[in-house]
């Protein structure tokens, strides 16, 4: 059967406007998505950890914080678990181009993840819903698959956008993929770097999104152990993994280097190639020029290759029409490396004070800034996904397929982004609303109190 | 059986658990929405929450699996559905939305008015949702989406008598299904009175569900005629078992015996899914394309049940588990028939 004329007509192609349309969309539904998504692999371990502790020492603290972060997970897990499945359909509905022709290379690890997922849901009711009906040891348990599940969906998902930007696993006849290896399209060489990078990136947005909570309440002065230790056990998680996220940015970054040279030059606006290549601090790329930066002078041949005059390969490598938007990417990045190094500064001082007097700094300074890396972590995942995201365009696999070939041919897209934006709008509303809410009731997540609500 | 066809069956299977468990849970959402009135529907509305409260996300699941199923073994049938049903898929998505996320806030609000809204719109994309599905699965079963990115109509797709038919239906056996399995956990919960009135509704909709059924027959011969040869075809045994299922479903509601009734109506809502299949077999897109044609290829495939089977040996003691926890009368608590009479 064939469509009407003027369905026809109107599929011929995708105007750059829709092209546009689908991209806002996807960014505004992934954006949102990855920031609930890490609190679902995060605050699980967190949670569990707390919950262990209380079992252990019979602090009711600890127990009545574990069960405090329950409820806001399940709540993040429901809006995580919902903003996740219409991802799902987004890459058919939006990128179709895509699905129908590599659907089936990067169609394992989705696999997997949904398997993981599937037993994050099914332990996550059972944590959330089962305080009363298990041992308290029984309990602590039916978290640890949470944990790991969690975890697991990161990996897989990743290694799928690992694939985007290192393809591999398959060949091509004819526009026909042929002598498909799911297992080596899964484990190709970026997915190491890419997963490691956003699973420690959703421990630090779950730890210092969750210790942001209680500094502001530290803030307002509510000292008591309740929200010290609301504050501690986060902040930790948050505080120790920075060293170690900047140092796997750097192998992350090395690894463009190597693999995907323009992302690199155009993260640092490098034109020609070169070597003994400075390393850009802010600055405007305009006609092929890096205008008003600071530089440090051989810094981005030193941090990617560790000698003074490496080469980098520059954005005139590539043809015109092949080369991602350099302000956005450039300025992202900037971003998430300023926020990271910040994040480190912070936890630095945390760690000096408790050296020397066994407490966290008390002064309203710290507080605030403490309180700001809350939004600051979130912020950082967002550039840092901006950078390699945009980074790729104009391919959505990284010199195979164009995002423009893998667009829907269908009008109206913009139809669609004004609907997803509003809902997305609401949600996010509601969503902020519902955990303040949760914030400040003083009970546990019993099923009894729940009906009674 | 070859490799194709084991993966469209594994993926139907997975499609039959979700109507049967996420269907439950959008016709806990149907009921839900006529209830009635706040304090009039408290109880009916607390029986559903608590039902379906621990385990949707779970039931929710099923989707995804089917969803990543489809693109990774039939690239092409994704690519063509969901371009060609634009308009339906993402109205289901953003149902999907709204249904989640308002049924995890309305939980976690405690004033009343927020409460409303948030139940109001947890109900009404209940209803909603399995009604654009509906109306895909109609336009796939009629043919309207030919193989090729966006090849079928953006709206005649979905917008055709096989279409509403399949919305309607789709709608009808969730509240069934609803009606059906909450009648045991009213009476598990020693809430008598409720599980007449969720006796009344699964009776009421048995027989609309029925009817409906019944009288597509005849939108079928005239809109799909393919689709109606299949079913009067070889398809017709299990349509006959489906029709057998819905009838003792009913017997076995009079007489009260709902344990029994459950399984009748999973068979009946089972053997119509898989009389669509067996009716529309060999093909997975009308007009001509084969599941052989469309399938990926077989290094993915084997790697996709390989991994299908290796997941559900970790998945379905887990799910196990789930279920009868959450079907156990509390051991700590005092039980249902108490807070119910809030």
């Amino acid at each position: 059967m064939t469509g009407s004329p003027a369905t026809e007509l109107l599929a011929e192609a995708a105007s750059p406007a829709d092209l546009v349309a689908a991209r806002i969309q996807m960014a505004l539904s992934l954006g949102w998505h990855i920031v609930i998504a890490c609190f679902g692999v995060g605050m699980p371990a967190i949670t569990v950890f707390a919950e262990w502790r209380g079992n252990r020492t019979g602090d009711e603290v600890y127990r009545l914080l574990a069960q405090r972060w329950a409820k806001a997970m399940g709540v993040l897990f429901a809006v995580g678990a919902v903003s996740g499945t219409i991802l799902s359909f987004e890459m058919g509905v939006l990128w179709p181009g895509m699905m129908d022709t590599y659907g089936q290379v990067i169609g394992l690890p989705f696999t997997l993840e949904g398997f993981a997922f599937f037993i994050e849901a099914i332990f996550l009711g059972i944590y959330l819903y089962a305080w009363d009906r298990l041992s308290p040891r029984v309990h602590v348990l039916t978290g640890i698959p949470v944990c790991v599940a969690g975890v697991a969906s990161a990996f897989f998902v990743v290694t799928a956008n690992a694939w985007m930007n290192q393809p591999r696993g398959f060949d091509l006849e004819n526009g026909r993929v042929v002598q498909v290896e799911p297992w080596a399209a899964m484990f190709n060489p970026a997915a190491w770097p890419q997963t490691v990078h956003m699973i420690i990136a959703a421990f630090m947005v779950a730890g210092f999104g969750m210790a942001a909570v209680y500094a502001a309440a530290l803030l307002r002065g509510r000292r008591d152990r309740y929200h010290r230790l609301g504050f501690l056990i986060p902040f930790t998680v948050g505080a120790v993994l920075t060293p170690v996220q900047i140092g796997v940015g750097d192998w992350a970054a090395k690894f463009l280097a190597e693999n995907q040279p323009i992302k690199l030059a155009a993260i640092e606006g490098v034109h020609e190639t070169a070597r003994n290549v400075p390393l850009h601090v802010g600055g405007i790329y305009q006609q092929g020029e890096m205008r008003y930066a600071f530089e440090i002078p051989n810094g981005l041949s030193l941090l990617a290759h560790w000698t003074p005059n490496g080469r980098i390969l520059g954005l005139a490598e590539a043809a015109a029409e092949n080369r991602p938007p350099v302000n956005i990417v450039h300025w992202s990045f900037q971003i998430m490396v300023a926020i990271g190094f910040g994040l480190l500064l912070l936890g630095i001082w945390c760690g000096l004070v408790w050296w020397r007097r066994r407490s966290f700094p008390r002064n309203r300074v710290f507080l605030a800034l403490a309180t700001a890396a809350g939004f600051a972590a979130p912020l950082a995942l967002e550039f840092g996904w901006i950078t390699t995201e945009v980074g790729r365009q104009p391919w959505i696999v990284w010199g195979r397929m164009r995002t423009a070939e893998a667009v829907t041919p269908v009008p109206g897209l913009y139809g669609g982004l004004i609907a997803v934006a509003v809902v997305y709008l609401v949600m996010t509303v509601a969503t902020i609303y519902v955990l303040r809410r949760l914030a400040r009731a003083p009970l546990a997540p019993q099923e009894h109190d729940e009906e009674h609500a | 059986m070859s490799l194709a066809e084991l993966m469209i069956a594994v993926m139907w299977a997975g499609l039959t658990a979700y109507v049967l468990l996420g269907g439950a849970d959008f016709g806990g959402g149907f009921w839900d929405l006529l209830a009635g009135g706040t304090r009039k529907g408290a109880e009916q509305r607390d029986l559903i929450n608590h039902s379906i409260g621990p385990v949707w996300e779970a039931n929710h699941v099923w989707l995804i699996f089917v969803i990543v199923l489809c693109w990774t073994g039939f690239p092409e049938v994704f690519a063509a559905v969901s371009s060609t049903m634009y308009i339906p898929l993402t109205l289901v998505a953003l149902g999907i939305i709204a249904r989640g996320a308002a049924f995890a806030f309305r939980k976690a609000s405690t004033e009343l008015g927020h409460r409303r809204v948030y139940g109001f719109a947890f109900a009404l994309s209940s209803v909603l949702t399995p009604f654009f599905l509906g109306t895909v699965a109609g336009g796939i079963a009629s043919g309207r989406t030919p193989a090729g990115i966006a090849a079928g109509e953006l709206v005649g797709s979905w917008v055709n008598p096989t279409s509403a038919l399949g919305g309607v239906l789709a709608v009808a056996i969730a509240a069934y299904l609803a009606a059906v399995f909450l009648c045991a956990d009213a009476r598990r919960e020693g809430a008598d009175a409720l599980a007449e009135t969720f006796r009344r509704k699964a009776l009421g909709t048995a027989a609309v569900t029925g009817a409906v059924a019944l009288g597509g027959i005849a939108v079928l011969h005239a809109d799909a005629p393919r689709l109606y040869a299949g079913l009067v075809g070889k398809g017709l045994p299990l349509i006959l078992v489906s029709v057998l299922g819905g009838v003792a479903s009913l017997a076995l509601l009079v007489r009260r015996r709902y344990l029994p009734s459950r399984v009748a109506a999973a068979v009946a809502v089972a053997a119509l899914l898989w009389g669509w299949a067996v009716a529309q077999y060999p093909l997975v897109l009308l007009p001509d394309t084969t599941i052989e044609e469309a399938a990926a290829q077989p290094a993915v495939l084997r790697v996709s049940l390989v991994v299908t089977l290796v997941g559900a040996v970790l998945l379905l003691p887990s799910l196990w588990w789930m279920f009868s926890l959450f079907q156990r009368v509390q051991p700590h608590s005092t039980g249902r028939g108490t807070s119910l009479s809030e």
